[in-house]
């Protein structure tokens, strides 16, 4: 159907559908007015913004300097930029030790990791209606209403509280570990 | 000056400083009133973080070292230089431009300790600065961190006091007390690290403590820390009914800590790795070092492991092939440490001394003996007097004791969270109290090794002002100046020496000594010095008690003093007889004047005059 030049019965089932909307739409039967007098509409309300995805760009500062961290003390970057298929195991585990426990340090000084279910893996729980769903993952046969019973499979994590080193203003947090020149 | 709101404990310590505060207008100070103040400091380029702790370092970087921006902190400009946990990361990459143990330099009899000497090895461009110079450094740091979080009361107007060790020189005090100054802290009064520690302990016991000890009791404080080893002795008498605490003896000033013995096992690590072939370079070494630490306080911590793998990382990006790894075992743990620093050794123990070879390095001077128990044997060895002229302790040593008998023992520094550590310096302490008849030693429970001595040194600010038990004790020595005695030169023989008694034991703040009666020549126009001695066993000494021989472990020599009368109205190279008169400052540092026979002006005598002349 060509929208802009309607045909006569479009025109008529157009007609016959504007004639109630304007008796029971104020709002609408004002927009016709407008239309009818060739004034221009008023721009959108700003309680009704344009409709983009509600996504947002997170900081990639705080990013790169907990990187930077695990790169300090557990050499995170060096280990994941090796090969590891050219070592054997016991190579690998001895770098492993190194990895984990610096990695380890960073985490327990700068971040407070909780589980979010305080049940062992492998209880028996019941959701109850108006559970979160960014907390509780369903998976499975998941039909039907709550509340739902199911297994713990996982415990999951969550940050209870971070706190990450201020940054002076200049300070180039692209710089994970410096190249190191011994004079 | 408006009234202190605060009374803010600082601990400045050989390896970190704590800043601990009270809040003077609570009733009693408990959890809520009494906390540790965070010190935000650089942990990397560029980054400030708040830790509990301020590492004692400070680094002086290369102008293309760090950016301007890299070196902020929040407040004020960049400074030229680093100090805490950033400093210490650099320095252990660079060690030639980090100053180290600065508190140690501070008590080093044998330099001029405002004379920028640090870091020793330091090459000729670096800007050295004095052992004086990194403690202000230090407090300016802590200063400032605790004026940004309470601008409205500036610490400048807090009641501050600052801990010492117990076994900290005059000089060294009235260097401590100046650094102090230097930075504004105006209402300073100078506190002993063990006392702090047991202040810390009665507030942690909260009411409790007067159930826990008696009349009569002696406990014995051991302060291990990073770089020193600190004894006091601490008897409970009574007054009017109720409990007292009489600190009655310090022991010598031993440079041997927590360090040493992370150092040793890295040693040992290191001797492993060199006959399986493997040579460490110090980069790896100091990885070993970093590993041992860790490695120990599991082994110490967790009685069921028996070999921990230490893994020194390679240095470069390649982790995995260039990654070095051993272990260590209990038994190695158990031979360094437990064996090592702590031996199962008699009561009739004594530290080793070594001849020091003729050309020593300009370094600190480390304990010779690294067993802890022999320096503690001597300790009460020395001590076994302390208690004889103390009402109620009379008859409490049986009559052929050989040391002094302490009844309980409170554990302080971070070298005592390894459990068994702990237990080895009890169970020697009982064996030689055994040995003697006498009952066992009870343990007194204290909370939180690392930051008591901060805490309870706030809580002394408390205390202060009458609300508490207060530890007395004034002055733990009596100190003598060196007088040329009156007999007949003989050739080929220096006159001998007489020690006159001009500060006696015991000596409480704000109080001074009697004028001797023997009075000494003071040139007019030229510095004068003096030989000066102290001693921590003669307690029965009044002023002007003259001295012709003593035990050499009876006195110890310390630094020479020096006094200079200003020309001003008199000609120069007269000699004018003068008394020397002790006062000891409210602060609780020792006070010299030489006080002439007419007119009222004194002139204070000077304590650290080495290379000044």
């Amino acid at each position: 159907m060509n929208v802009s030049q309607p045909n006569f019965s479009a025109r008529l089932s157009v007609a016959l559908r504007a004639f109630w909307r304007i008796l029971n739409d104020a709002a609408f039967a004002g927009g016709v007015l407008r239309l009818e007098s060739g004034v221009a509409a008023p721009p959108a309300l700003p309680d009704e913004p344009a409709k983009s995805a509600p996504l947002r760009e997170t900081s990639p500062d705080a990013a790169m300097q907990l990187l930077a961290l695990l790169q300090q003390e557990g050499r995170f970057v060096d280990f994941l930029e090796e090969n590891v298929t050219a070592y054997s195991d016991a190579e690998i585990g001895g770098a492993a030790r190194v990895v984990h426990e610096g990695c380890r340090k960073v985490v327990r000084d700068y971040l407070k990791i909780e589980p979010v279910r305080a049940e062992n893996e492998g209880a028996r729980l019941t959701l109850a209606a108006g559970f979160d769903p960014a907390t509780v993952r369903l998976t499975g046969n998941v039909v039907g209403q709550p509340p739902f019973t199911g297994t713990l499979m996982h415990r999951g994590w969550r940050v209870a509280q971070i706190t990450l080193p201020k940054l002076a203003d200049g300070h180039d947090a692209r710089v994970l570990a410096p190249a190191e020149v011994e004079l | 000056m408006s009234e202190a709101r605060y009374a803010v404990g600082i601990d400045l310590g050989t390896t970190h400083c704590v800043m601990a505060a009270v809040d003077l207008a609570v009733e009693e100070p408990d959890g809520a009133a009494q906390w540790t103040v965070p010190v935000p400091q650089l942990t990397a380029p560029g980054a400030v973080e708040e830790r509990p702790m301020l590492p004692s370092f400070l680094y002086l970087p290369h102008p293309d070292e760090l950016k301007s921006e890299d070196r902020i902190l929040p407040w004020g400009e960049p400074q030229p230089f680093v100090v805490g946990e950033l400093a210490r990361a650099m320095g252990s990459r660079t060690p030639i431009r980090l100053v180290a143990s600065a508190k140690s330099w501070l008590c080093h009899p044998g330099i001029d300790r405002r004379a920028a000497i640090l870091p020793v090895e330091a090459p000729e461009e670096v800007e050295r600065v004095s052992p004086l110079q990194a403690s202000i450094r230090y407090l300016e740091h802590l200063r400032a961190a605790w004026d940004q979080r309470y601008p409205d009361h500036p610490l400048a107007e807090q009641d501050v006091i600052l801990t010492v060790p117990a076994s900290f020189d005059p000089a060294a005090r009235e260097l401590t007390a100046e650094a102090a100054a230097a930075v504004g802290l105006s209402r300073l009064v100078l506190l002993e690290e063990p006392q702090a520690a047991l202040y810390h302990w009665i507030l942690a016991a909260r009411g409790e403590w007067r159930k826990q000890v008696q009349v009569g009791d002696i406990i014995l404080v051991i302060d291990l820390g990073g770089g020193t080893a600190d004894f006091s002795l601490i008897a409970v008498t009574e007054r009017d009914g109720s409990l007292e605490l009489e600190r009655v003896a310090v022991g010598d000033h031993i440079l041997l800590g927590g360090d040493n013995m992370d150092l040793a096992l890295a040693h040992a690590v290191r001797a492993k790795l060199a006959e399986q072939g493997t040579q460490l370079d110090p980069w790896q070494l100091q990885g070993v070092t970093h590993g041992c630490r860790s490695a120990k306080e599991t082994l110490l911590g967790d009685a069921k492991a028996d070999a921990v793998p230490v893994v020194v990382p390679s240095r470069g990006s390649k982790l995995i092939g260039g990654t070095l790894r051993t272990e260590l075992t209990r038994a190695e743990v158990t031979q360094n440490l437990v064996d090592g620093f702590f031996p199962s050794v008699e009561a009739s123990a004594r530290p080793a001394i070594r001849a020091r070879a003729a050309l020593t390095k300009l370094g600190l001077p480390y304990a010779q003996d690294p067993a802890m128990t022999r320096h503690l044997a001597a300790f009460l060895a020395r001590q076994v007097g302390a208690t004889r002229d103390l009402a109620g302790f009379e008859n409490r040593l049986p009559a052929g004791a050989t040391f002094l008998h302490p009844t309980a023992v409170l554990f302080n520094g971070g070298v005592f969270k390894a459990q068994p550590l702990l237990e080895r310096t009890l169970e020697v302490l009982d064996a030689w109290l055994a040995a003697e008849g006498a009952p066992p030693v009870r343990l007194l429970e204290g909370a939180d090794l690392d930051l008591a001595v901060a805490r309870g040194a706030a809580y002394y600010g408390f205390v202060r002002r009458g609300r508490g038990v207060r530890i007395r004790g004034g002055t733990a020595k009596a100190y003598y100046v060196g007088v040329e005695s009156a007999m007949p030169a003989v050739p080929g023989m220096e006159p001998p020496i007489e020690a006159l008694c001009i500060a006696p034991f015991g000596m409480e703040e704000g109080t001074h000594a009697e004028l001797p009666p023997q009075e000494v020549g003071l040139v007019i126009g030229e510095p004068v010095r003096f030989r000066f001695f102290g001693s921590s066993v003669r307690r029965a000494d009044q002023v002007g008690a003259v001295l012709e021989r003593w035990a050499p472990e009876e006195i110890e020599e310390l630094e020479e003093i020096e006094a200079t009368l200003p020309t001003e109205g008199r000609q120069p190279g007269e000699v004018v007889p003068v008394r020397l008169r002790a006062a000891v400052t409210e602060v609780g540092t020792l006070r010299l004047e030489a006080v002439p026979r007419a007119g009222e002006e004194t002139w204070k005598v000077e304590f650290d005059v080495r290379g000044e002349s």
